[in-house]
């Protein structure tokens, strides 16, 4: 078992040792955090940059934290898209960190393909946080290591995710993770934020995928429901009509929740908008994760930073 | 001046000509194909076991001057135009400033006669600024040198401008040059529309942008009576509605480029930029149905859509990467691997989409090696191999996706009216 790649891109490359590794090393890293002295030398004398040229403070943090906790040096860069427009391309920008010599880059961005497009031309491991509506690999990591704790499997399987399926780069990185490890994954969401061909995503895998935009027969009899976020925008591109209708019509509430397999469990890669794609009382009652999925994400940082950043230690 | 090229396989199919034969060119002009043809004074090419036809038509080039010569010059894009074998390009009037008048038409026409190597024939804008509301000068472009109407790129949205567009330009016998895409169902795509815009997470521009503007130009040319071209057709649905079209015998024509009938969206996995173009690579059914469009004669021609762009310019993130590959160096190459070599389509009917077919579009007096026509002739090995290395293009810019390719098929000679132009080392 080994992780051998120079970066963590996306999922839909990965195989299933490669993530069970990954997995498997996260649980192990999962108990430093419950230190009182909450720091290991492992990747002492690394180097980590944060590139972020989307807003995010979950993400970032947790990157920042899990690089802390394994005491490597860590650096946030907040950059805005419009360096571009500014006359900064690509390859300025890979030329530019290349120069830092960092050991990883995390990188979030809000066009498909850059973390590829740099890790093509950067000696240092590059991690996905997240690039547009493609892959953040890391989510699904951490979300796959979430159910596996609560759930003891991840085969066999039934998971809903419902909402912003079109925009959602978590909802795919995780129809790719939880296939291939053997669940049966059922997306929902109203039809004009399904993208064509969805249920062509994945090829030859042990689980399954379908795709519907009856949130009611996805979540009926699910073991997981993972809502997603819905972003106010996509009402002025006609999406769907209102916040209010949307809620209504494919949000989760505790009576939409009865739908579901009586353990089911409760997901959102957050931020959450309460009221809106979720109820409060489903966020804060006795199936939710939520937050189980915020502090799995700092073991599971720790684990891809481990493997890519401290291999030679090894 | 005589030029003999000697023991050719000479393919026409304007005049469904294909033997081996000689052919001479005397002052310009082809003066005579017959076999041991007399040497006497002429210089001699010998095309033994080489196919020698009229020289390629391009329909839809884009050269960027004026405004953007770093990109590519007319003087650049006509030397890449002859390596390709293409002795007749149209250049598209999307340049800076943009050509809706004629003094742009001329500054075009004035810097191809310095140039002195592919015959560059100008396309004016279909508006002013290829804006879409008024018209351009049509009539003053034509008699500067414009060979039809375009706002490439820009299709006009307002159907009445472009109704009104088609009546004008039928008054002054200019063929009217769409690019057709519905700028609201396709935007801010950047792929086509389906599977790998849904894996790879990019906005897609579905078949139905494309088909629902040709569909409008084919009932505007109906009711118009003009001559319509549907630039790059890229969809199955696409090559059904132009059938159609003709078979209801309208004045309807149209080309495919290369690159849709070598490619599909499945190149695009990898976020290289060199397969970003518009109309964007589509599913393998639509490439299946292009190159079968391609061999029953629906298609007319074979046309690069040769749109330059700087290294700089296309190493960006994909989604705001421009849009355009080069393509006038490949053409032949690419075109004989997905037709020819791939799929057997007769040679004579993918010279006819470089030579007669586009002539007869855009009615240009080219294409033809009939006795006393202008001598544009390209002499070309069906099977020669070649590796594509994109540092050795004449062209100014870089961006192809086929770089490393082996193809067969190269140009071994061009000939513009009677003067060589191109030879390969």
């Amino acid at each position: 078992m080994a992780y051998n790649r120079k970066d963590l891109l996306g999922i839909r490359e990965l195989s299933v040792e490669e993530i069970t590794t990954i997995l498997d090393t996260a649980e192990s890293f999962k108990e430093i955090s419950t230190r009182s002295i909450k720091k290991v030398p492992t990747l002492r004398g690394k180097t980590v940059i944060n590139f972020f040229f989307e807003p995010s403070t979950r993400t970032r943090t947790s990157f920042e934290i899990a690089a802390k906790r394994l005491s490597a040096d860590s650096i946030n860069i907040s950059a805005s898209t419009s360096s571009v427009t500014k006359g900064e391309t690509l390859i300025d920008t890979a030329r530019n960190l290349e120069a830092m010599a960092p050991d990883a880059i995390v990188i979030r961005h809000s066009s498909p393909g850059v973390p590829h497009q740099l890790a093509a031309m950067i000696d240092a491991a590059i991690i996905n946080a997240g690039d547009g509506a493609h892959e953040h690999p890391t989510q699904a990591l951490l979300d796959a290591f979430t159910i596996r704790e609560r759930k003891g499997r991840i085969s066999g399987l039934q998971v809903a995710i419902i909402g912003d399926i079109m925009h959602s780069r978590v909802a795919r990185s995780n129809v790719h993770l939880l296939t291939k490890l053997g669940a049966h994954v059922r997306v929902a969401g109203p039809r004009t934020l399904l993208p064509p061909d969805y249920e062509k995503l994945i090829e030859d895998s042990e689980g399954s995928l379908t795709v519907s935009p009856r949130v009611d027969d996805a979540i009926a009899g699910a073991d997981v429901v993972m809502m997603l976020r819905i972003q106010r925008e996509r009402m002025s591109e006609a999406f769907f009509p209102s916040l209010k209708e949307y809620s209504i019509q494919y949000g989760l509430t505790m009576k939409r929740l009865d739908l579901a397999a009586s353990d089911a469990i409760v997901m959102h890669p957050g931020p959450v908008n309460r009221g809106v794609e979720i109820s409060s009382e489903v966020v804060d009652g006795a199936s939710s994760l939520i937050l189980d999925q915020v502090t799995n994400g700092v073991a599971v940082r720790m684990a891809i930073l481990f493997l890519l950043v401290g291999s030679e230690a090894q | 001046m005589k030029i003999l090229i000697k023991g050719g396989r000479i393919v026409d199919p304007s005049q469904e000509m294909d033997k081996v034969s000689d052919l001479l060119i005397e002052d310009g002009r082809i003066a005579q194909i017959g076999n041991d043809l007399k040497a006497d004074g002429a210089e001699i090419f010998v095309a033994s076991g080489l196919i020698v036809t009229a020289g390629f038509i391009d329909l839809h080039t884009h050269l960027r001057e004026p405004g953007e010569e770093y990109k590519e010059t007319v003087a650049s894009g006509a030397a890449a135009a002859v390596a390709g074998g293409f002795t007749s390009i149209c250049a598209m009037p999307n340049t800076k400033p943009i050509n809706d008048n004629a003094s742009v038409t001329r500054y075009i026409v004035d810097k191809a006669r310095e140039a002195a190597l592919a015959e560059v024939l100008p396309i004016g804008a279909i508006t002013r600024g290829s804006e879409g509301a008024e018209l351009a000068e049509m009539a003053e472009m034509k008699e500067a040198g414009a060979v039809a109407v375009s706002d490439d790129g820009r299709p006009v949205m307002n159907s009445q401008v472009m109704r009104h567009a088609m009546e004008y330009a039928r008054d002054h016998n200019l063929v009217v040059v769409d690019h057709c895409q519905d700028l609201h169902l396709s935007s801010g795509g950047a792929i086509n529309e389906g599977r790998y815009s849904t894996l790879l997470g990019l906005k897609g521009m579905s078949r139905a942008a494309e088909e629902s503007h040709i569909a409008r130009d084919i009932m505007l040319a109906e009711i118009t009576g003009a001559r319509v071209h549907i630039a790059h057709i890229s969809t199955a649905g696409a090559v059904e509605l132009v059938r159609r079209a003709k078979q209801a015998g309208l004045s309807v024509t149209c080309e495919v480029t290369p690159h849709h009938l070598a490619l599909t969206d499945a190149a695009v996995v990898g976020f290289d930029t060199n397969t970003k173009m518009n109309p964007p690579l589509r599913s393998e059914e639509d490439r299946a149905a292009l190159i079968e469009a391609a061999r029953d004669g629906v298609i007319d021609a074979i046309a690069t859509d040769h749109a330059p762009h700087h290294a700089d310019e296309k190493m960006l993130e994909y989604d705001r990467a421009p849009f355009g590959i080069i393509g006038l160096e490949t053409a032949l190459g690419v075109a004989l691997k997905a037709l020819f070599h791939e799929v057997q389509v007769p040679l004579s009917r993918i010279i006819e989409m470089l030579t007669i077919g586009p002539a007869r579009a855009f009615s240009l007096e080219r294409g033809t090696l009939a006795e006393g026509s202008v001598a544009n002739v390209v002499v070309f090995d069906p099977d020669r191999e070649w590796t594509v290395d994109p540092t050795r293009f004449k062209s100014k810019s870089r961006n192809t996706p086929f770089a490393g390719w082996r193809l067969h098929g190269a140009v071994a000679a061009t000939f513009v009216a009677g003067r060589e132009v191109f030879r390969s080392q």
